[in-house]
C-alpha cells in the first residue's frame, strides 16, 4: 500500500463501492473476457453478445424470462429437518446454509413456480448453483416432490431447469436416497401421463444427472454446458489421459445420443411452448398469446 | 492364510507366534506348548471382540473393502440353487462388474443380481473392482424387466465403490444408465431385496438397491460418497477420511437408527472374512424370512409400498 492507495483509495471507494455498482454497470464474460454492459447483458438473458457464452442465470430471472408477461407465483414446499447428522467438515453445514442464504436470499437450491406458458398452466422448477453448487439434499427432494404434485393435481407439464453439482454431501446417505425419491414423483408425472422436460444448464452432475436430470421425456441441453456422472478431474485421474476437447459439453452429448437438443437460451421459451402443446396434444396455441411477454430480462421477438 | 488389516497388528503377532509354536516338532506332545497355545488363542478372542465391539467408521470402511469378505459370488453359489448366469445388456457389452441371472431361494424362482469385485488380481481387473460401467446397469435394468414380466422377486447383492469413472462410460450415458436403472427397481411390481454386504457406493450402489427392503452386513458401508472422495472435496486434503468417515455417519448401525435401512445381519466375530460360512448361511436365512413376507403381500402393494418408503423416508419429517 503506497500514499496514493492510502489517500486516494477511501474517496474512490466511496463513489464505487456502493453495493458494487461497477459490478451492476459491466459485466465480464467469463468465457471471452469481453466486458458487456450489465443492461446489454440481462436483456440477452446472460448470455455473451460476443460469444454466446450462456453464464449463470438466477431462478427469478428464468421464471421472468420464461413465464407469460413474467408473471408467476412460487410454490412452497415443506422445510425438512436441518442438518440431521450434524455434518461438520472445515465448517458447520448449518452456517454454510445460512451463508448461501445469504448471499443467494434463496431458503434452498431450488425454486418452484408456476404461471402461464403460452398460455398454459405449467409448473417450472429452476436449481440454483449458487446456492451451495445446486446440491440435492432433502429440501430439493421436498421442492420436486411437491412441483410434481401440483403438476399432477392441475394436470399441468412439469419443466425442470438441472443445475447441480450433484448430490449434498452434508446430508450423506440422506442426498443419496433423493435420487430413488425424486425418481418416484417422474414416475407419478409418467402415471399422469404429463409431459416432463429437462433442460441441463451448466454445470449438471453427479447424481443430480444420474437421477431425474436424465429421465425426462425430451432432453434439451443450453450450449456448451458440462453435463456428466464423473467429473472430467476425476475421470482425467483414472484413466491418466487427457479428454478430447469439448468432452462432457452439450453438444458431445447429442453426437453421442444423450439429448435431444442443444437450444440456445433465447429459443427455449418458444421451444418449450412448442414441445408441451405437442406432448399434450393439443392445437398450437394463438401466437398473439405469446409473444407480447417482455419481461424485466427482455427478450428477442 | 488371512490378510490383516492396520489396526489388527497385534492380532497379526499374535497369530505368527501361534503359528510358530504349532510348527514346533513337539507341539502336539508338549502340554506347555498346548496351554501356550490355547492362551494366546483366547488372547485372540478378546482382542477381535474389543476391536470390532465399537469400530470407528474409518475402520468399519476397511473391513468392508477387506480383500478377502466374500463377494457376490460367493453368496449366490452357496444361497441360489440352480444358478442360471445371464448376460449383456442388449446393446453394447457384457459388464463383467455386475453379474446376474436366474436361481432358486429356497424352492421360489427369483432374479438375483449383484456387483462382483473379484478375488484375485486378474478376476478383480476382469470384474472391474466392481466398478460398472453402463452396460452393467443396463443388464441389472434388463434382468428387473425380465423378472417383472414373470413376477419372479429380485434380489440385489450391493457391493461396488461406485460406478466408473471412465470416457467411455460417460460417452455411453454413465449417468442415463444409473437413473434407468434406479427407475425400473421403483417401477417392477415384484418385490426387491437388496442387501449391502461390502460397499454401498453412492449412485452405482443406490441403481439397484431402490428397494423394498435394505439389509445391511454389520461391517458394511453405504455412502454418497468415498470417504476419501469426501475429505478431497470438503476438507482439501484427502488424508482426512477418518474425519470423513465419522461425518458422513455410513455405518450400518447408523443408518439403521435414521430408517435408511431395515435390518442389520450380525457377522462373525473379526468380520464376515474371518467365518465365510457363517455370514453366508445368516444372509441366507435373512434373505429366506424376507421373501417369505413378501410372498403374503398381493402384489398390487408391492410397487405402492416401495414409492411411499422413499416419499416418506427422505424428508425425516416422518421419523
Amino acid at each position: 500500500m503506497n500514499w496514493i492507495s492510502n489517500f486516494v483509495r477511501p474517496k474512490i471507494n466511496a463513489i464505487f463501492s456502493r453495493k458494487g455498482s461497477s459490478e451492476t454497470l459491466w459485466v465480464k464474460c467469463e468465457s471471452c473476457n469481453s466486458m458487456i454492459f450489465h443492461k446489454e447483458f440481462s436483456q440477452n438473458l446472460n448470455v455473451c453478445p460476443s460469444c454466446n457464452y450462456h453464464m449463470y442465470m438466477s431462478p427469478e430471472d428464468r421464471f421472468r424470462s420464461l413465464f407469460d408477461d413474467s408473471l408467476y407465483s412460487a410454490i412452497d414446499y415443506d422445510a425438512p429437518e436441518q442438518d440431521p447428522l450434524n455434518f461438520k467438515d472445515t465448517k458447520k453445514y448449518t452456517d454454510r446454509i445460512k451463508d448461501a442464504q445469504r448471499s443467494t436470499g434463496q431458503k434452498e437450491a431450488i425454486s418452484i413456480s408456476e404461471g402461464q406458458l403460452g398460455g398454459m398452466k405449467t409448473i417450472i422448477a429452476c436449481q440454483d448453483f449458487k446456492f451451495m453448487g445446486g446440491s440435492m439434499g432433502m429440501a430439493v427432494g421436498n421442492a420436486i416432490l411437491e412441483g410434481v404434485k401440483r403438476a399432477v393435481k392441475n394436470k399441468s407439464p412439469f419443466i425442470l431447469f438441472a443445475a447441480a453439482g450433484g448430490a449434498r454431501m452434508q446430508e450423506s446417505v440422506l442426498s443419496l436416497i433423493q435420487m430413488p425419491r425424486t425418481t418416484v414423483a417422474i414416475e407419478m408425472l409418467r402415471e399422469a401421463k404429463l409431459p416432463y422436460i429437462v433442460v441441463l444448464t451448466n454445470p449438471t452432475t453427479g447424481g443430480v444427472t444420474a437421477s431425474y436430470a436424465m429421465l425426462g421425456d425430451v432432453q434439451i441441453a443450453e450450449p456448451n454446458a458440462l453435463i456428466c456422472f464423473a467429473g472430467p478431474r476425476v475421470i482425467e485421474q483414472t484413466i491418466r489421459e487427457r479428454l478430447p476437447e469439448g468432452f462432457q459439453r452439450s453438444e458431445y452429448l447429442l453426437d453421442h445420443g444423450m439429448l435431444d437438443k442443444v437450444i440456445s437460451r433465447k429459443f427455449l421459451r418458444e421451444e418449450l411452448i412448442k414441445l408441451i402443446y405437442l406432448l399434450k396434444n393439443q392445437p398450437p396455441p394463438i401466437r398473439g398469446n405469446i409473444t407480447e411477454s417482455d419481461g424485466p430480462n427482455g427478450r428477442d421477438s | 492364510m488371512t490378510i490383516y488389516l492396520d489396526f489388527e497388528k497385534d492380532l497379526a503377532e499374535i497369530q505368527s507366534k501361534i503359528s510358530d509354536l504349532e510348527g514346533l516338532p513337539d507341539s502336539s506332545s508338549s502340554k506347555n506348548i498346548k496351554n501356550e497355545i490355547k492362551l494366546l488363542k483366547s488372547k485372540t478372542v478378546d482382542i477381535l471382540s474389543n476391536l470390532y465391539a465399537d469400530m470407528s467408521p474409518w475402520r468399519k470402511c476397511q473391513v468392508a473393502r477387506h480383500p478377502e469378505r466374500p463377494h457376490t459370488t460367493d453368496y449366490i453359489n452357496y444361497i441360489i440353487s440352480e444358478y442360471t448366469p445371464l448376460s449383456g445388456d442388449r446393446n453394447f457389452a457384457e459388464d463383467l462388474a455386475i453379474v446376474g441371472g436366474l436361481g432358486r431361494l429356497g424352492d421360489t424362482p427369483v432374479v438375483v443380481i449383484g456387483h462382483e469385485k473379484g478375488n484375485s488380481t486378474e478376476s478383480r481387473l476382469k470384474r472391474n473392482f466392481g466398478m460398472a460401467r453402463p452396460e452393467g446397469y443396463r443388464k441389472a435394468a434388463r434382468l428387473m424387466k425380465l423378472a417383472d414380466k414373470f413376477g419372479l422377486p429380485i434380489i440385489t447383492f450391493i457391493d461396488t465403490p461406485g460406478a466408473y469413472p471412465g470416457k467411455g462410460a460417460e460417452e455411453r450415458g454413465q449417468a442415463e444408465a444409473i437413473a434407468r436403472s434406479t427407475q425400473t427397481c421403483l417401477e417392477v411390481s415384484v418385490p426387491i431385496i437388496s442387501i449391502i454386504i461390502g460397499e454401498g457406493g453412492s449412485g452405482g450402489a443406490i441403481a439397484m438397491a431402490s428397494a423394498n427392503t435394505l439389509i445391511m452386513l454389520e461391517h458394511s458401508i453405504y455412502s454418497v460418497i468415498s470417504p476419501e472422495g469426501c475429505a478431497s472435496i470438503l476438507w482439501k486434503n484427502s488424508d482426512k477420511m477418518r474425519e470423513a468417515a465419522d461425518a458422513l455417519k455410513l455405518t450400518a448401525q447408523h443408518l439403521k437408527k435414521i430408517g435408511v435401512v431395515d435390518k442389520v445381519i450380525k457377522e462373525p466375530l473379526g468380520g464376515a472374512h474371518r467365518d465365510k460360512n457363517k455370514a453366508l448361511e445368516e444372509v441366507k436365512k435373512t434373505l429366506l424370512e424376507e421373501l417369505i413376507a413378501f410372498q403374503k403381500i398381493d402384489r398390487q402393494k408391492i410397487k405402492k409400498h416401495r414409492s411411499d418408503k422413499y416419499i416418506n423416508m427422505g424428508s425425516l419429517s416422518n421419523l
